[in-house]
């Protein structure tokens, strides 16, 4: 199967102009109420009719690519299918109420909120949860900050934490914004962690370890229980990145494996939309030494109702009001329909659809066995082969990370695959592998646009139509 | 049980997991295991045996159940705003956005399969140098209390600042100040507020609070409070050269009032206000800042660049910023941001073009204007309690205690801020001010 992805050419320069392109007004900020001197003297701006806007998007539309235009194997990003309907309940009567109304008026809200904290709490096995961060990152950094909480009012001076390689770089950022002097953890030969590395990089310096299980390669951690008595022998804190959770589902439990606090990716394990690129979430749980150092507010369940409080020694707020609430509401939904069963099912799923993908492929994959996710290695530019596959009519993996992998092609086809499409997937793999190199420098040639010199779009940034002349 | 569809496979537990189970079958036999469970390399100690205690529901069901859950918050007509609006958003954003390549879609690490995304980034970068006067805006920060704490991270790393102190004003959405605290937790910056001038800054205060050990001058047009600052060119002045002038405002707002550029600013954060309506709180951060801190700049970048075929093309660039190649050097954290809310903001604002935007704009400044005239002429209230211009909202000086007053509205339906002992916060907008009378009404007996 081949693709071809629709594109709107205007002549033999242009994709679909943009907006200012096509009609752009200056007016005139005159008549204003208030005093020509607080008020601006004109807006340059897009002025089109709807219906020409409708087209406008819906040609952009064309020239994107969703899950469900076809599979999307991201490594450690999980693009699975998002159903429907969780767009309608959100977009439900009630929903959409301001932050600040007082509690007794939003009841039906808090209680939708404590009862996703519950559900997160039971699939991560963990005391407490927040729903307040807004993604998976700032999730990581609103656990590191109940960490570094935590030890400060043990009167702990900690200064490191500690990486493994392989982690997501979102782990490194936030350990640096939080403060810590990050200290990478080389992996042992079987792409896992290092335990007796490990041994050597705690002291009593050690905030914590952070740590994603299955970790990037997709090879479960079996040291976990050592790895948890080293860091918390030295004092440290163990941190579960949550990125690779949906691998996990009803099948193990980061609380149960030792970790103090985690992440929910919400937009990944639980199927909310990753709208190119956000909004998601990032709920933060913890056990129940940390509970206290949650940020505020949060929501508990009383005799007469629900109410938020402030956690005892609480870090304050990790997003202006209470989070994106309307990914919140998705998440809820997707979670009860899928239920117990549902959730294992589909761990068990997304570890068949990678078992299976991987076996049918043509490609070296070095370390195993694994769940989710694979890490294949190209034999060759992992960009290139990812850009043939484009027009092969399949989005490629995530590529040229982690870099344990010679030109990685680090692949996860979730749960959502059919056997069908995982064949597809496979030949695009195997395709691509056959290609010339030839074949793969002119790659892709079938999608909206060519290859796109990346070099000059740095060298010479054009960040707005404004820049565009220049 | 409702009748819902299970799938090819109706054994199994996801109803999104759609392979039958001969499929399974001969999926675990090219694989050369027994089971699903065969695969899972997880050590028996750490096994999960137990029941997570959550009943799957069918989709007529939870419709239902979330229904009637969101049915439990009150019917209250909204009078709330504080730095989170009200704006209508057109049917056709909805529509539009909620395509499946929108909304479905990845970070466009694949630039020739995302140009139809891309492009609408670009073009909503585009929209905010236009609102701002910056030539740089990325396309989106989680909201404006982080987008604050960004801008002060990028100044104190800046080379061009130095210096270690904040300084907010008094009145800021607590909110934003609690989350830029959080922001500097791993620096040793300080957060200091001066004070305001009825509604303003007081820029004699503040000449003196600022010194060579001021990295960042943050102020807002409008302020929490609604008001128009009228001293923005002095505040600009006095941040000259030593200090980061971070101004805070929104998309709406910005279409009317002065260009932040003009004005001084280094870097403008804020909310969209736009593309989502009130949506419990989910926001959207701006944020553009001048050519010098391009390479600071925290978040995503569009730029145009050309394919192959010497057409133009979008793509991510200066990604050596970011955390996944840059890792603890990155100049954020940020990955997943808002995206998507930056293409409804970007459809919103093209919806309503430039003559719906300033006129919006115009429309919240005498709304504000003629209800704080209608409540001022009660008894029991005083509005608005800063003489000075209004951007959608006023605080109101209320006789009786505020929160005596706000909880009597809630009673006959209506939602307003209690901000103080005596002070009421009022915001009104385009979608609200057809129950305008019914307020005033309201407060009539209560008041």
């Amino acid at each position: 199967m081949n693709y071809d992805q629709a594109r709107w050419t205007e002549g033999e320069e242009v994709y679909e102009p943009h907006l200012a392109e096509k009609r752009s007004t200056e007016v005139a900020v005159a008549d204003s109420p208030l005093p020509d001197d607080l008020t601006r003297d004109e807006l340059d701006l897009p002025d089109l009719s709807e219906p020409e806007l409708a087209r406008h998007y819906t040609r952009l539309s064309q020239m994107s690519y969703g899950v469900e235009s076809g599979p999307i194997p991201l490594g450690s990003c999980t693009m699975k299918y998002n159903p429907t309907f969780t767009e309608d309940v959100a977009a439900l009567p009630g929903a959409g109420t301001h932050p600040d109304r007082s509690e007794g008026t939003v009841q039906g809200s808090l209680e939708l909120r404590y009862r996703l904290q519950e559900y997160l709490a039971a699939i991560g096995g963990m005391e407490s949860v927040t729903l307040q961060p807004p993604a998976g990152a700032a999730g990581e950094f609103t656990g590191i900050l109940v960490a570094k909480a935590y030890h400060e009012h043990h009167d702990e001076e900690r200064s490191e934490i500690i990486v493994p390689e392989s982690a997501h770089g979102t782990n490194f950022a936030s350990a640096a914004l939080a403060g810590y002097d990050v200290v990478e953890l080389p992996s042992a030969e079987d792409g896992r962690v290092d335990v007796e590395a490990l041994r050597a990089a705690v002291s009593e310096d050690t905030a914590a370890l952070m740590l994603t299980n299955p970790n990037t390669l997709g090879l479960f951690e079996r040291d976990i229980e050592e790895i948890a008595e080293v860091v918390h022998e030295a004092g440290g804190l163990l941190y579960y990145d949550g990125a690779n959770l949906n691998a996990l589902l009803g099948r193990a439990r980061p609380g149960d494996m030792g970790f103090d606090v985690m992440h929910y990716n919400v937009h990944k394990t639980f199927a909310t939309p990753h709208g190119g690129g956000g909004p998601g979430a990032g709920p933060v749980g913890v056990s129940e030494a940390l509970a206290p150092f949650l940020p505020t507010p949060q929501v508990r369940a009383t005799d007469s109702g629900y109410e938020t409080f402030e956690p005892e020694r609480t870090i304050g707020k990790v997003h202006g009001f209470a989070g994106n609430w309307l990914v919140l509401v998705k998440t809820y939904a997707y979670i009860a329909r899928l239920g117990d069963a549902g959730l294992a099912d589909a761990s068990a799923k997304a570890v068949l659809n990678a078992n299976y993908l991987a076996s049918r492929i043509d490609y070296e994959i070095p370390f195993s066995p694994f769940h989710h996710e694979f890490v294949a290695s190209a034999g060759r530019d992992a960009a290139d082969v990812a850009r043939r596959m484009l027009d092969y009519g399949v989005h490629p993996p995530t590529t040229k990370w982690p870099e344990a992998v010679d030109e990685a092609l680090m692949t996860e086809p979730t749960e959502a695959e059919t056997r069908d499409s995982l064949d597809h997937l496979a030949r695009a793999f195997d395709r691509a592998a056959a290609d010339s190199d030839a074949d793969l420098e002119a790659a892709p040639e079938r999608t909206a646009a060519r290859r796109i010199d990346q070099a000059s779009a740095a060298r010479n940034p054009r960040l707005s139509w404004q820049a565009l002349d220049e | 049980m409702s009748h819902d569809r299970r799938g090819p496979g109706a054994e199994t537990g996801s109803p999104f997991a759609p392979q039958t189970a001969e499929e399974t079958a001969a999926m675990l036999d090219a694989v050369g295991v027994e089971s699903e469970e065969a695969l899972f390399d997880i050590p028996e100690a750490v096994r999960f045996e137990g029941d997570l205690g959550i009943e799957p529901r069918g989709e007529r069901e939870l419709r239902g159940e979330l229904a009637s859950l969101l049915d439990g918050n009150d019917d209250l007509t909204e009078f709330l705003g504080r730095g989170h609006y009200d704006h209508y958003v057109p049917s056709m954003v909805d529509h539009l956005s909620d395509r499946s390549e929108f909304l479905s879609s990845y970070t466009q690490y694949q630039p020739e399969v995302a140009q139809g995304f891309l492009q609408a980034l670009f073009e909503y970068q585009s929209m905010l140098v236009e609102l701002t006067g910056l030539p740089i805006a990325n396309c989106s920060m989680y909201d404006a209390a982080s987008a604050l704490g960004e801008a002060a991270t990028l100044a104190l790393r800046s080379r061009s600042v130095s210096g270690t102190r904040i300084l907010v004003p008094e009145h800021l959405q607590s909110g934003r100040r609690e989350v830029l605290e959080n922001y500097l937790t791993g620096t040793d910056a300080v957060v200091e507020t001066y004070p305001m001038d009825d509604g303003n800054v007081d820029v004699d205060a503040l000449a003196e609070s600022v010194d060579g050990d001021c990295a960042m001058v943050y102020a807002e047009n409008p302020t929490v409070r609604g008001t128009v600052e009228e001293n923005l060119q002095a505040v600009g002045d006095l941040a000259d050269d030593d200090a980061v002038f971070c101004l805070g405002s929104d998309a709406v707002a910005l279409a009317l009032l002065s260009e932040p550029a003009a004005v001084g600013a280094d870097v403008v954060v804020g909310d969209a206000a736009l593309g989502l309506g009130t949506s419990g709180g989910m926001g959207l951060g701006l944020f553009a800042c001048r050519e010098g801190f391009l390479r600071q700049v925290p978040g995503r970048l569009v730029g145009a660049s050309e394919d192959r075929s010497e057409r133009r093309a979008y793509t991510l660039t200066l990604q050596t910023r970011e955390q996944h190649i840059r890792r603890e050097r990155a100049t954020s954290n940020i990955c997943t941001n808002q995206a998507w809310v930056a293409l409804r903001v970007a459809m919103h604002a093209a919806w309503l073009g430039p003559d719906g935007l300033v006129s919006l704009a115009e429309d919240c400044v005498r709304h504000a204007r003629d209800l704080a005239e209608r409540l001022d002429g009660m008894d029991g209230i005083t509005a608005p309690v800063h003489d000075r211009h209004h951007v959608r909202e006023f605080a109101a000086r209320t006789d009786r205690p505020a929160a005596d007053v706000r909880a009597d509205l809630e009673e006959r339906g209506f939602a307003v801020h209690a901000i103080d002992d005596h002070l009421i916060q009022v915001c009104v907008t385009e979608t609200n001010v057809e129950h305008a009378d019914d307020l005033v009404e309201a407060l009539e007996v209560v008041a």
